[in-house]
């Protein structure tokens, strides 16, 4: 599992792991991603969200590995769940209800339950040796632990069981039986308008027959988390924020008993020559501009001595972490010139992680 | 005093980016850079971070608007983290007079209910509120000069942004649709901008062009693009040999053995490439056809001083 904040490199850390996974080490790899950069995707094949795993082209095989990647249809997935659990006549109200239509596409956890939910298929198919999950690009990373469980929630929620009443032949907020259910419920009309409680309490009754399933999935995969055969792995940037976010995970995950890898520092600065330090080498260029017949080495020595401070800084925010969770391995991978969108830049990413 | 007014003419700003691209620090630095001049500005969440308050590092921030900054000559920012139900809640009591009748629905449940069902509707609850800060008055005068939305990434901002059609889908009529409309209105006007940040990477710059044309298609204004973490392009772009690295090294009477200079000539290198990138990527930004302001990389990180170092960039650009 790799977690992380956004735009700290996590589809391009989980696709250059799998390529290392298949090639080097010759296992049946498998990356499920959810919203890779395009070029990243164009590069393993990838070209449109259809949920099925395609073989990557261009990879050495002689290690006998493939490198298999897909990128997750939430609407589709979610669509499969709701076929999977219900009647087609009951499945075909719920994919028609309007509450169904917004949820699936834009209901904030969809995304990160129905990556587990992929997960939970992927695995108990059997047909893989490692699967690697790029987790969506949520607003936090935690959010990943705590949509499943919120969904579920919700879905066997108080509320959803009081506007389920009727259909269980108890009281509904539709009857207005109560006095203070009946101030609810007006409440409820004035500000809603009577064609969205039509809709609603179709669409909630429609996943009624839903319940169990949708509670257990979401028990199963937390389950699967907390195996010893996963490992979840923190991508950070060397940015206060992120590693910041990593800490949290991280804490996170010791209090689930969620078994926690290591930590891969993305895009580190190097220097080449450490003996030189920022100072020393400004005040350097500062005496080569003003004397002005050597530009390149001054702008050199401007370029070491901002490549420095940037490294410095770096090294600052990782040891926050570091110092926080000694016991957890880390990783740095240095920064790259250019973008990574090949798999050529992807086996380079992977010798560094390794 | 007026000057930065013509420069940034829209009372609502909102920004986006996507993550990692540094949105907060510009819309933070962009509330302080508003408030010069004696003005008063807000700066608003809206996604539960409490980005704010780390970023200012002070206590997390209540659903209320507290100042955080006092600006030189007599201007202030003060900061709102919008908390979808109790937006609903004001809401429902702004309206409908329904004081308890609303603790009722949160004790049951209906409001986290209602926000996670229809996900639109928390959109237009949040953007709700944040159009009620931007057309308020106080004692006959605006209470806020600007408003400065740190909003969702660039992924997102298109549905939040576009509350109609979320709404619509739903409520056809009743006061949601009112109340959406409403905000819908505001946010294609003249008093709206949404300005995008991105760093001089691939990424980023894909996805701030993608939002670009998905704001356009939505006629909802864009204003600038915010390049951030930019480094100042050096003189240097022809060829390095490490011939003249070594005289220059020996000149400035600094180690010139082999490993140095060729080190040198190493990160040179890497740094050309870099900046090659970073000029292709720039003209990209340009053909998209709205204004680049240039934020400069913060060397010790956005801290205070930073933070003002980057207001006054904004106003000056």
């Amino acid at each position: 599992m790799c977690c992380g904040a956004g735009g700290v490199g996590k589809t391009t850390t989980a696709a250059a792991l799998g390529l290392r996974a298949a090639e080097v080490h010759g296992r049946r790899t498998v990356v499920l991603t959810i919203d890779p950069a395009r070029r990243l995707a164009q590069s393993m094949g990838l070209s449109e969200l259809d949920n099925t795993p395609r073989q990557v082209k261009g990879i050495d095989g002689d290690s006998g590995g493939e490198l298999h990647a897909m990128m997750l249809d939430m609407k589709r997935t979610f669509d499969e769940v709701v076929q999977q659990h219900t009647t087609p006549q009951r499945a075909a109200e719920i994919f028609a209800n309007p509450f169904y239509q917004a949820m699936s596409s834009t209901f904030s956890g969809t995304q990160e339950y129905m990556a587990m939910e992929k997960l939970g298929q992927l695995r108990a198919t059997d047909d893989w040796d490692l699967i690697i999950v790029d987790t969506p690009p949520s607003r936090s990373a935690l959010d990943f632990l705590d949509a499943p469980a919120r969904l579920s929630r919700f879905l066997d929620g108080r509320m959803l069981r009081m506007l389920l009443a009727p259909a269980r032949g108890g009281r509904s907020m539709f009857s207005l039986v109560t006095a203070s259910f009946g101030l609810f419920s007006r409440t409820v009309q004035k500000v809603l308008g009577a064609q969205l409680l039509t809709d609603l309490s179709g669409f909630v009754s429609a996943l009624d027959s839903m319940f169990g399933g949708f509670r257990q999935r979401a028990d199963q995969t937390y389950r699967i988390l907390q195996d010893p055969q996963t490992a979840f792995l923190l991508v950070a940037a060397p940015e206060r924020d992120a590693v910041r976010e990593a800490a949290y995970f991280a804490e996170r995950l010791v209090a689930e008993r969620m078994p926690l890898a290591g930590l891969v520092l993305n895009r580190m600065h190097r220097t080449e020559v450490p003996a030189l330090s920022a100072d020393v080498s400004l005040a350097a260029a500062e005496v080569l501009t003003a004397a002005g017949d050597q530009p390149l080495t001054a702008d050199a020595l401007l370029i070491h001595a901002n490549l420095v401070s940037q490294t410095e800084r770096e090294e600052r925010v990782a040891a926050t972490f570091i110092d926080a969770f000694p016991a957890v391995p880390t990783v740095s991978v240095t920064a790259q010139p250019a973008d990574v969108h090949d798999v050529d830049g992807l086996r380079t990413i992977g010798a560094l992680l390794a | 005093m007026g000057e930065h007014v013509s420069r940034w003419p829209a009372r609502l700003h909102v920004v986006t980016g996507k993550g990692g691209t540094g949105k907060t620090s510009v819309a933070a630095a962009l509330a302080l850079g508003l408030a010069a001049g004696g003005k008063r500005t807000l700066l608003v969440e809206v996604e539960g971070r409490q980005g704010i308050a780390q970023l200012f590092e002070t206590e997390p921030l209540p659903y209320k608007e507290l100042r955080i900054a006092k600006v030189a000559g007599g201007g202030e920012v003060r900061a709102l983290a919008v908390d979808p139900e109790e937006a609903l809640l004001e809401y429902l009591d702004m309206f409908y007079h329904l004081g308890a009748a609303g603790r009722a629905l949160r004790k049951v449940g209906a409001i986290d209910f209602a926000t996670t069902i229809a996900p639109g509707l928390r959109d237009v609850l949040l953007t709700g509120k944040v159009k009620e800060a931007t057309t308020r008055s106080q004692d006959g005068r605006r209470a806020y000069d600007a408003v400065v939305l740190d909003a969702p990434p660039t992924g997102r901002i298109g549905r939040f942004l576009n509350v109609t059609a979320e709404t619509a889908k739903l409520a056809k009529m009743g006061p949601i649709k009112t109340q959406s409309d409403g905000v819908a209105s505001l946010l294609r006007s003249p008093i709206t901008s949404v300005h995008v940040v991105t760093l001089l990477e691939e990424m980023p710059v894909q996805e701030t062009l993608d939002a670009i044309a998905e704001l356009e298609a939505l006629r909802i204004p864009v204003g600038r693009i915010i390049l951030n973490a930019t480094r100042p392009a050096l003189a240097t772009t022809g060829k390095v040999t490490k011939a003249e690295l070594k005289r220059g090294l020996v000149e400035a009477g600094l180690p010139s053995d082999a490993a140095t200079v060729s080190g040198l000539a190493t990160e040179v290198k890497a740094h050309l490439t870099r900046q090659e990138l970073e000029e292709s990527l720039r003209a990209e930004l340009t053909e998209a056809g709205r204004p680049l302001v240039e934020l400069p990389l913060l060397p010790r990180g956005v801290d205070q001083g930073g933070l003002d170092e980057l207001a006054a960039a904004l106003m000056s650009a």
